[in-house]
C-alpha cells in the first residue's frame, strides 16, 4: 500500500513550462514523508498535480494510489479514491456553510440512494471540532470566507479529519499557525496516523517536525526530489540551508 | 396534415427522453391548427375556433395592429430578438376539448404528459386547485369543491370569458394595457388559455392554486393570459410551473399576467420555470395594489434562450406594498434579462425588490429595474437588492437599475454585489469529493439559499432539483 510517483514530468498549461522534471516519491501507508525545499521549485505544483489541477499538464510519468494510476481521474474521482490535499492558501467559498460542505463532500462517498446521517453526522462534526479547539460557530460560517490565515488552516485539518483520507498532502499547512495552535493542529495530525494511512508534509520549517514526526525527509529542488534522508535531514538544513545540495547538483552536471 | 405525413411525423419523432425532467414530448395530434404565421386571418381562426364574442375579435384585431406597428425593442434589449421568424411560428394548436375536471377524462398522451411532471401527484399531496396546459388550451382544470363553495373562480381564460364576462371584461387588459410593448401586444392578438381566477372578499385561500403550462409542439408559440382578481382582503397563492421539450428550432413563450389586489388582499403569484435552452421567454406581468394590499411575485427563471421579464407592481392605494423576489440562472448561451418594476402611486407605499442572479460560462445576466416615486407622495419607502453570482470567467452580468425618488418624505435604498466563483474555487471543491456540477449547485444553492428559504416547501425542494439539473447539463 502506498502512494507511488514514478517519473513525473509536468508543466503549465497555460504556457509549457516545465515545472516538475522527473519526479520519483513513494509514501508508504502508516510512514509520514516530509518535503523541504526553497520556494519556487515546485512544491506546491506537485501537491496540485497530484489532485489534478487543471492548470498543468502531466507530460510523462505515473502516480499509483495504492497501485491504481490516478492521473486520469477527474479531482473528485481522486478525492474519492483516499487522495487529500490540505491547501497551502486555501480558497474561500461565499455562500457555502463549513457544515453543508462537509455533509456534501460525505455525501459523495455514499453509495446512491444512502442518505447521511445527520445527528451522527454532527456528533462527529463537534468532535473533531473540540480536538482542534475550534469554536462551533464555525459550522455555520461559509468556508474559510474571512477567516484568517491559521484559521483557514486549521480548517483544512478539520475537513482531513472528516474525510479520512487514505494519503493526506499538507502543503505549509504550519505557516500562519501561532505556536499554540501549530501543537493543536498536530496532534490532530497525530491522532490520525496509523498504519493504514500515508502524510506527505511540505513544510520550511524544522519547527513542525518537532511535533510530527516525519519517517523520511526529501529535498525538491528544481522539479526532483534531490536529496532524501531521516528526521535529522531537517535540523541539517535549518542549519545549512539548500546551497550546499545545489553545489552538489551543480557538481554532478558539471562532472 | 395528412395521414402519411402525420404518421412519418410520428416515427421521426418518437418519444424523445433525457434525463432533464420536461425535455421529453409526443406525437402531436391537433384537431385545431391555426398554420404557420401570423396574419388578421390567424386572428379570425382563433376567435373562430373560440367563439368568441365580437368585443374580443375587435380587441384582438386591434392589438395585431398594434404589434406589427411596434419595433422589436433592440435598442435597448437583446439584438438575439430579431432570431424570432414570427412567420414560422404555429399560433393556435388545440384538440377542440373543453378542459375536463377529471383527471380520468384527460387525453392520453397529455395525461402521460403531466403524469411524468408529477402533476397529479402534486395536487393531491398540496394544492387546492390544478390547471393544466397543453399548448394553446387547458386539458385539465379542477378546484377543492369547498373553495367553489366559498365563490372562487378558477378556470381557463377561455371558460372565464365566457362563463364569467361581467368580472373578466372589467379587468382584462386594465392593468397591462395592450401596447405596452411589443409582446403584449403579440399577447393580445392571439391570446390563448392561462388562468381565470377571482377569490371573493374575506375568502383566505389556505393551500396554492397551481397552473403549469407545457408546450409539446414544435415551432409553436404559446401566449396564455393570466387574470387574477383578490377581492377585498381576501387571500391567495397562485404558482406556475412550465416546460417545454429541447426542439431544435426556435419556441417562443409570450404570457401576459394581471394581478389586481383589492382593499387589503393578499395576492402571491410563485413562477418556478423551467424551460428549454430554445424558448424565447418574453412575458408581462403587472399587478394593482389598492389600498393596504399586497402584491409578491416569486420568479425564478431557470432555462430558455432568452427571458425577458420583469414583473411589476403598481402601488394605487394607500399604504400598498409591493415585492418582487427574483432569482435567474443563466447557463452556457442563455440570456436572463429580468427584472423588477415598482410604480409608487399613493402615499405610504412601500416595495422591496430582491434579485439575485447566476451566470455559468457564456451565460448572461441582466437585471433592470424600475422605482418610481413622484414627488407629490409622502411616506414611501423603496429597497433594492441585487446580488449577481459568476461562476466562471467568460459570464457576464450587469445591472441597469432605474430609481426615480422624488420628493423629501420618500427613501429608498439600494444594495448591489457581484461575487464569483473561480475555477480555482471548483477545483478547491471537487478536491473535497464533489463532481463539478455538485461543486456548481452548492455554490449556486448557497448563493440562493435566504431567499428560498421563503418559498413554499415544495418549491424550494423542486428549485434545488432544477438547480442540480442545470448544473449536471452546463458540465456535459
Ligand atoms: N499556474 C501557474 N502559472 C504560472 N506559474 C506557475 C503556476 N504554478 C506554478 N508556477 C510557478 O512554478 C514554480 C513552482 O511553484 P510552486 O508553487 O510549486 O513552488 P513552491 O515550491 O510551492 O514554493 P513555496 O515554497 O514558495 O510555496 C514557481 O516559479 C511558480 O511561479
Ligand atoms: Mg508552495
Amino acid at each position: 500500500m502506498s502512494l507511488e510517483i514514478r517519473n513525473l514530468h509536468a508543466r503549465i498549461a497555460a504556457n509549457g513550462t516545465e515545472i516538475l522534471r522527473g519526479l520519483d516519491l513513494t509514501v508508504e501507508a502508516g510512514k509520514v514523508h516530509a518535503i523541504m525545499g526553497p520556494n519556487g521549485s515546485g512544491k506546491s505544483t506537485l501537491s496540485k498535480v497530484l489532485g489534478g489541477h487543471p492548470d498543468y499538464e502531466v507530460t510523462e510519468g505515473e502516480v499509483l494510489l495504492d497501485g491504481v494510476n490516478i492521473l486520469g481521474m477527474e479531482p473528485d474521482v481522486r478525492s474519492r479514491a483516499g487522495l487529500f490535499l490540505a491547501f497551502q492558501y486555501p480558497m474561500e467559498i461565499p455562500g457555502v456553510s463549513n457544515a453543508n460542505f462537509l455533509r456534501a463532500a460525505l455525501q459523495a462517498r455514499l453509495p446512491e440512494g444512502e442518505e447521511l446521517e445527520a445527528t451522527d453526522y454532527y456528533a462527529r462534526l463537534y468532535e473533531k471540532m473540540d480536538m482542534l479547539e475550534m469554536d462551533r460557530k464555525f459550522t455555520a460560517r461559509s468556508v474559510n470566507d474571512g477567516f484568517s490565515g491559521g484559521e483557514k488552516k486549521r480548517n483544512e485539518i478539520l475537513q482531513m479529519l472528516m474525510l479520512e483520507p487514505r494519503y493526506a498532502i499538507l502543503d505549509e499547512t504550519d505557516s500562519g499557525l501561532d505556536i499554540d495552535a501549530l501543537k493543536i493542529v498536530s496532534h490532530g495530525v497525530n491522532a490520525m496516523r496509523g498504519p493504514e494511512r500515508g502524510f506527505l508534509v511540505i513544510t520550511h520549517y524544522q519547527r513542525l517536525l518537532d511535533y510530527i514526526v516525519p519517517d523520511v525527509v526529501h529535498v525538491l529542488v528544481g522539479g526532483r526530489i534531490e536529496h532524501t534522508g531521516g528526521k535529522e535531514l531537517a535540523l541539517e538544513l535549518e542549519a545549512k540551508g539548500y546551497d550546499w545540495i545545489k553545489d552538489d547538483i551543480a557538481q554532478a552536471v558539471s562532472a | 396534415m395528412s395521414t402519411e405525413l402525420l404518421e412519418a411525423t410520428d416515427q421521426a419523432k418518437q418519444i424523445d427522453i433525457d434525463r432533464t425532467a420536461g425535455n421529453f414530448s409526443y406525437p402531436e395530434q391537433h384537431t385545431f391548427d391555426a398554420g404557420t404565421g401570423l396574419s388578421h386571418a390567424t386572428v379570425d381562426y382563433i376567435s373562430d375556433v373560440k367563439n368568441e364574442p365580437d368585443w374580443i375579435r375587435e380587441f384582438r384585431h386591434k392589438a395585431l395592429d398594434v404589434f406589427f406597428s411596434k419595433p422589436m425593442p433592440t435598442h435597448w434589449a437583446s439584438h438575439d430578438l430579431e432570431n424570432i421568424i414570427f412567420q414560422n411560428i404555429r399560433y393556435y394548436l388545440a384538440n377542440g376539448q373543453k378542459p375536463t375536471r377529471s383527471w380520468e377524462e384527460v387525453p392520453d398522451d397529455v395525461k402521460k404528459t403531466f403524469e411524468r411532471l408529477g402533476i397529479p401527484e402534486q395536487e393531491r399531496k398540496f394544492l387546492a386547485g390544478v390547471e393544466a396546459q397543453f399548448d394553446s388550451e387547458a386539458v385539465y382544470s379542477n378546484m377543492k369543491k369547498a373553495l367553489g363553495d366559498q365563490g372562487v373562480i378558477f378556470v381557463g381564460s377561455t371558460e372565464g370569458l365566457k362563463e364569467h364576462s361581467e368580472i373578466f371584461r372589467k379587468w382584462f387588459g386594465k392593468v397591462i394595457p395592450t401596447g405596452d410593448n411589443k409582446f403584449s401586444a403579440l399577447n393580445s392578438a392571439v391570446f390563448s388559455g392561462g388562468s381565470f381566477i377571482y377569490v371573493p372578499p374575506g375568502v383566505k385561500v389556505k393551500h396554492p392554486l397551481q397552473a403549469y403550462f407545457r408546450i409539446n409542439a414544435e415551432n409553436f408559440g404559446q401566449f396564455e393570459r393570466t387574470l387574477i382578481i383578490a377581492d377585498e382582503g381576501s387571500e391567495v397563492m397562485y404558482m406556475e410551473g412550465c416546460t417545454a421539450p429541447k426542439f431544435e428550432t426556435a419556441t417562443l413563450h409570450s404570457a401576459v399576467v394581471e394581478l389586481v389586489a383589492m382593499k387589503g388582499a393578499k395576492l402571491q403569484y410563485v413562477t418556478v420555470q423551467n424551460w428549454s435552452a430554445n424558448v424565447f421567454n418574453l412575458v408581462t406581468k403587472r399587478a394593482i395594489a389598492h389600498e393596504e394590499a399586497e402584491v409578491k411575485w416569486i420568479d425564478c427563471n431557470i432555462g430558455s434562450r432568452l427571458t425577458m421579464k420583469y414583473p411589476g407592481v403598481v402601488l394605487k392605494g394607500r399604504k400598498a406594498r409591493g415585492e418582487v423576489i427574483s432569482i435567474a440562472l443563466a447557463s452556457d448561451g442563455q440570456h436572463q434579462d429580468t427584472g423588477a418594476k415598482m410604480i409608487h402611486a399613493a402615499d405610504e407605499t412601500t416595495s422591496n425588490i430582491v434579485s439575485k442572479s447566476i451566470s455559468v460560462g457564456t451565460g448572461r445576466a441582466t437585471y433592470r429595474g424600475l422605482v418610481h416615486i413622484p414627488k407629490h407622495l409622502k411616506g414611501c419607502k423603496n429597497n433594492t437588492e441585487c446580488d449577481a453570482l459568476l461562476i466562471n470567467s467568460t459570464a457576464r452580468t450587469d445591472t441597469y437599475p432605474a430609481i426615480t425618488v422624488r420628493g423629501t418624505g420618500n427613501s429608498s435604498q439600494h444594495e448591489a454585489s457581484v461575487s464569483q466563483i473561480s475555477a480555482e474555487q471548483i477545483f478547491y471543491m471537487q478536491q473535497r469529493g464533489l463532481t463539478e456540477a455538485q461543486a456548481m449547485s452548492l455554490s449556486v444553492n448557497g448563493f440562493v439559499n435566504d431567499l428560498v428559504r421563503q418559498f413554499p416547501m415544495e418549491y424550494s425542494v423542486e428549485l434545488k432539483r432544477l438547480i442540480d439539473l442545470e448544473m449536471e447539463g452546463s458540465v456535459g
